[in-house]
């Protein structure tokens, strides 16, 4: 039994869904609750589909079970293969009808239905939902391309000489982060390089399609957490390679490029003589040199993260200072990854712990989901998110791929435009007397006084929280079910020690927009110390012990 | 809309259970929440109450999906998530039930009241919350009382889970053998409404007046037989139940939205206390003139539109009522998730007898239904708004309508408000 509060990932069969609701002419039939039908809102609502999803729900009720619940499920697999009349059906259970066993695989087959079904197991107690959607997305590409298996150890066919190279694209999903953006960017660069697409999926593959991935040369594989899986199964029996390179990143791309040519057998320098991607030149433009070093915490889905470890730290010279994953799944690759930036992976799937680790590291930016997109507002750190779980604003109007050169303009962009602009960091300086300069004001960029109000109205939230659970003793850090936030340091510093009034006037000529930082720091010191009175002499204390 | 009507007087006749009004009832999937959504507000209503459900990661994902916006503040609601360990053996799973409860409450001081609320997984392996919440509250007497109830969604749609919640809080509420008249306005409301109604109340002399739930867990009205019982909220079958048990009379009254229905509402607990009708009048007078103007504003942006509910949150009924008693909407088809004719009762007698009422759902034949009718407006739950947007129709949101206060006079122009804004909105848009 966990404890859990909020969830970085559904149920597995919320997995099942994203694939259902990325291909065309494929239907779920889905043994489950009524309540269960919420899921329809991920995609009606956070994606702004115009369509329902293609899943149908039993909806059995309490007065069902143990007379017709196995009857109820075949008149509804009956009835949505009438109504919809889809390619291919996939069918399975919701945690509680998995309980009541009444294996929906088995009462379709025996309806005899006119298309392939495709039944599903995903153990609700077990896993969750990208495990669930890589399973799927397994289930359908080997129950479609399988039937063009050749003979073990037959010799893949070679290509005609002549013949553009041809691979196929796996992984996008509905509901993913900025995958619909992606898929575009990726296809412009392989149609740059010469190499034909046959494939895309599962976004916007029928059933059928899967049945040609085979006659590609080789896989590209996007989102590992989703197409890993099918992929591993087309190489051991196609003898169809995949990348390996998450092309986020202008590095990262330029490694994905020359992957992609030596699988195609075709060149890579010219193309990559011509690249056009403007954060190598931002990055390196004066005005970014205030970024170096800025201290970025990293949480997310496995590939997600470990990019924008990549990009943070040799891409925009910020130091990672924490990185971390809820993708169990793939967490010995986060691990290594985090070696090199000389941290310790954070492997949860609890957010009161990443929360924690934030609290710990104090970074100057939170790179994350949503989840720590609230972290972050709560401890007034800038953010940007980088990763699902995703939100009804990570589906942007606008293009906005990660992948690809134009990705990487949009990283430079989304993740340097909540940070404080380097020369403006020195003019507020410079002028923070100045009536116009006064400490409630804002950076600009953040719409007018933004910046400023969010971090305040994140403090209320706290003050907020603190008065209805006063007297709240502190958290236990690293436990797994905490449900008590810690006390922030402000409240925790009143019991410590105050502050000496010269040591508060000195504070307030410290920039407004470090001063919440300086006094935190300030505060844990003394904490840390025991120090009751906060003198000038410990600001400045604090302030050597907590430099780099 | 003939046609939709054919449909139901084409029904067979055990599909027709009632003699007065044709219900058509069908069977097929239903696109409901289950009661575990109404955490979301009850956990704001009563401040000192944690609420925990026992389920599955479904069940987490449904709240945190269902609350939209992220409450990020520290939410007082979370799940104990059943892993396998916990299906292999039901006393290893009481086991862990105590040891979650009993870190959750060392770390929550200031919680005082626990519902262990129940999941379809929790009750199809019969994990028994009601005697774990016995067991638990020996151990943390007094600090803390632990109630039990089922949100799961093969036992309650939606709005049934503040019901169970509120069936769970009555055998807890001290008695009062005094026969005088007291009052006790029964539902979750609006703090902001809550005092509305309880300064007209005073006005009116009935200085008697508590509320279910309470803000505070400490504070739970006292009942017996001089309690007689208002309901504010169209969903308490249960909890009336429980309380006629108790000795309470139970008051059949239409439920309190726009001028009308507030005036009704409060004239029944009026005419109980004696007050004169002039009196009644003077006292709401004000309210009432301020609520017609408001809704005055709104009344021919809507008046002869025609108006589809979906079932998702019981008060389709009510509310059909006032958008075509006050309003001048004729609704086309009122569905609702389960109907309770007596609690019912007056709001569905002034429903033209053209309306169909349908109960339960088969959300597909139920579309074809609503294209065919082509309604001005369609009323329908989160996962149907957005395609039905696509197709051309103009819908509300029925969640907004739970998360907003709309009851009583001051908000008669706000609940119109949530009706026209959609209308008004395809009339600006030219994209
Ligand atoms: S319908 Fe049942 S399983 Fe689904 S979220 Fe509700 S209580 Fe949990
Ligand atoms: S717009 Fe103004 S506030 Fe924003 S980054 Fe530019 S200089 Fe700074």
């Amino acid at each position: 039994m966990q404890l859990t509060v909020w969830t970085y990932e559904g149920p597995p069969h919320i997995g099942a869904m994203r694939i259902a609701n990325s291909m065309q002419g494929l239907h779920y039939v889905l043994h489950a609750p009524q309540g269960d039908t919420y899921a329809d809102l991920l995609f009606t609502m956070i994606e702004r589909n115009n369509v329902r999803p293609p899943v149908t729900y039993t909806t059995f009720q309490a007065r069902d079970l143990g007379s017709d619940t196995a009857e109820l499920f075949k008149s509804s697999a009956l009835a949505a293969y009438e109504r919809f009349r889809p390619e291919a059906m996939i069918v399975g259970a919701s945690c509680t009808a998995e309980l009541i066993q009444d294996d929906p695989g088995g009462l379709a087959k025996a309806l005899g239905l006119d298309c392939p079904v495709i039944p599903l197991e995903l153990p609700a107690y077990q896993k969750k939902e990208n495990w669930g959607a890589a399973e799927t997305f397994y289930q359908l590409v080997r129950a479609f391309a399988g039937t063009r298996a050749p003979a073990p150890g037959a010799a893949r066919p070679a290509r005609a000489a002549g013949d553009r190279a041809r691979c196929n694209i796996l992984g996008p999903t509905s509901l993913g982060f900025r995958h619909r953006d992606d898929v575009t960017e990726i296809q412009r660069l392989l149609a740059d390089l010469k190499i034909d697409v046959n494939v895309v999926a599962p976004q916007g593959a029928r059933p059928g399609d899967l049945t040609r991935l085979p006659d590609a040369d080789f896989n590209v594989v996007l989102y590992p957490e989703v197409a890993q899986n099918a992929a591993n199964w087309l190489k051991r029996t196609f003898g169809q390679p995949f990348t390996t390179t998450i092309p986020i990143g202008v590095t990262a791309t330029r490694d994905f490029v020359k992957e992609v040519c030596d699988l195609a057998g075709i060149d890579s320098q010219t193309y990559l003589a011509s690249e056009r991607s403007r954060l190598p030149w931002y990055s390196r433009s004066i005005d970014s040199t205030y970024l170096t070093g800025k201290r970025v915490f990293i949480f997310g889905d496995a590939t997600h993260a470990m990019a924008a470890a990549r990009v943070a730290s040799i891409e925009l010279g910020f130091k990672v200072v924490g990185l971390g994953t809820y993708s169990r799944e793939f967490a010995r690759d986060v691990r290594q990854a985090a070696v090199q930036y000389g941290v310790e992976a954070l492997i949860t799937d609890d957010y009161l712990e990443v929360e924690q680790a934030v609290r710990e590291l104090h970074p100057e930016l939170v790179l994350g989901t949503q989840m720590e997109r609230h972290i972050a507002k709560r401890l007034g750190v800038p953010c940007a998110v980088i990763s699902a779980p995703i939100h009804v604003q990570d589906f942007p109007a606008r293009y906005a791929p990660q992948m690809g050169f134009e990705g990487a303009n949009v990283l430079f962009d989304t993740w340097v435009h909540p940070l404080m602009m380097g020369l403006e960091e020195h003019l507020l300086q410079m002028f923070r007397d100045d009536f116009e300069f006064h400490d409630g004001a804002g950076p600009s960029h953040l719409g007018g006084h933004g910046g400023a109000r969010e971090a305040q109205s994140g403090a209320d939230d706290i003050a907020a929280e603190i008065a209805a659970t006063t007297p709240a003793p502190l958290a236990t850090p690293g436990s797994t079910d905490t449900v008590v936030l810690e006390r922030p340091a402000v409240a925790a510093a009143d019991e410590v020690g105050g502050w000496a009034t010269e040591a508060e006037q000195e504070l307030r000529k410290i920039p407004f927009f470090v001063r919440g930082k300086a006094r935190r720091n300030t505060e844990r010191y003394a904490a840390d110390r025991g120090i009751k009175n906060i003198t000038i002499e410990t600001l400045y204390d604090a302030k050597a012990h907590y430099s780099r | 809309m003939t046609s939709v009507l054919a449909t139901a007087k084409a029904l067979p006749k055990e599909a027709c259970a009632s003699s007065e009004r044709p219900v058509l009832r069908q069977r097929g999937q239903r696109e409901v929440f289950c009661g575990l959504t109404g955490i979301i507000w009850l956990h704001r209503k009563i401040q000192d109450a944690f609420f925990l459900v026992v389920g599955s990661r479904t069940c987490a994902h449904l709240i945190q999906s269902a609350a939209g916006v992220m409450i990020f503040a520290e939410p007082r609601f979370a799940t104990a998530i059943l892993d396998e360990r916990d299906l292999a053996g039901l006393a290893d799973a009481n086991e862990e039930l105590d040891r979650v409860v009993g870190r959750l409450l060392e770390r929550r001081p200031d919680i005082r009241m626990l519902f262990l609320v129940g999941s379809c997984p929790s009750e199809v392996i019969k994990l028994d919350l009601s005697r774990a919440a016995e067991r638990l509250s020996v151990q943390h007497t007094p600090r803390v009382r632990i109630l039990n109830y089922s949100g799961s969604g093969i036992e309650t749609t939606f709005t049934q889970g503040e019901d169970a919640c509120l069936a769970a809080l009555v055998p807890e509420l001290p008695s009062c053998e005094s026969s005088t008249p007291r009052l006790l306005v029964a539902g979750a409301l609006a703090d902001i409404v809550e005092d509305q109604f309880g300064r007209i109340f005073a006005e009116l002399g009935i200085d008697d007046v508590s509320f279910l739930p309470p803000r505070k867990s400490g504070d739970l009205p006292a009942v017996g037989p001089g309690t007689r019982v208002l309901l504010a909220q169209p969903f308490l079958t249960d909890t009336a139940a429980r309380l006629q048990e108790r000795g309470c009379e139970i008051l059949t009254a239409q439920f309190p939205y726009g001028v009308e229905g507030t005036t009704a509402w409060l004239a029944t607990a009026a005419e109980l206390w004696n007050i004169p009708r002039d009196r009644f009048d003077e006292v709401i007078a004000p309210a009432a003139a301020r609520a017609r103007k408001a809704l005055d504003a709104h009344k021919f942006r809507l008046s002869g539109k025609r108006v589809f509910f979906f079932p998702d949150s019981q008060l389709e009924i009510p509310l059909a009522r006032f958008l075509h008693e006050e309003l001048g909407m004729f609704p086309v088809e009122v569905g609702t998730p389960y109907l309770n004719r007596q609690q019912m009762a007056l709001d569905l007698d002034k429903l033209p007898s053209e309306t169909l009422v349908s109960e339960g759902q088969d959300v597909e034949r139920q579309l074809d239904r609503c294209r065919e009718a082509k309604p001005d407006l369609i009323v329908c739950g989160l996962g149907l708004a957005n395609p039905l947007e696509a197709e051309g129709f103009t819908t509300k949101w029925s969640i907004e309508l739970l998360f907003t206060p709309v009851q009583g006079f001051e908000q008669a122009g706000d609940l119109a408000e949530l009706f026209t804004r959609p209308l008004l909105r395809r009339t600006r848009l030219e994209v």
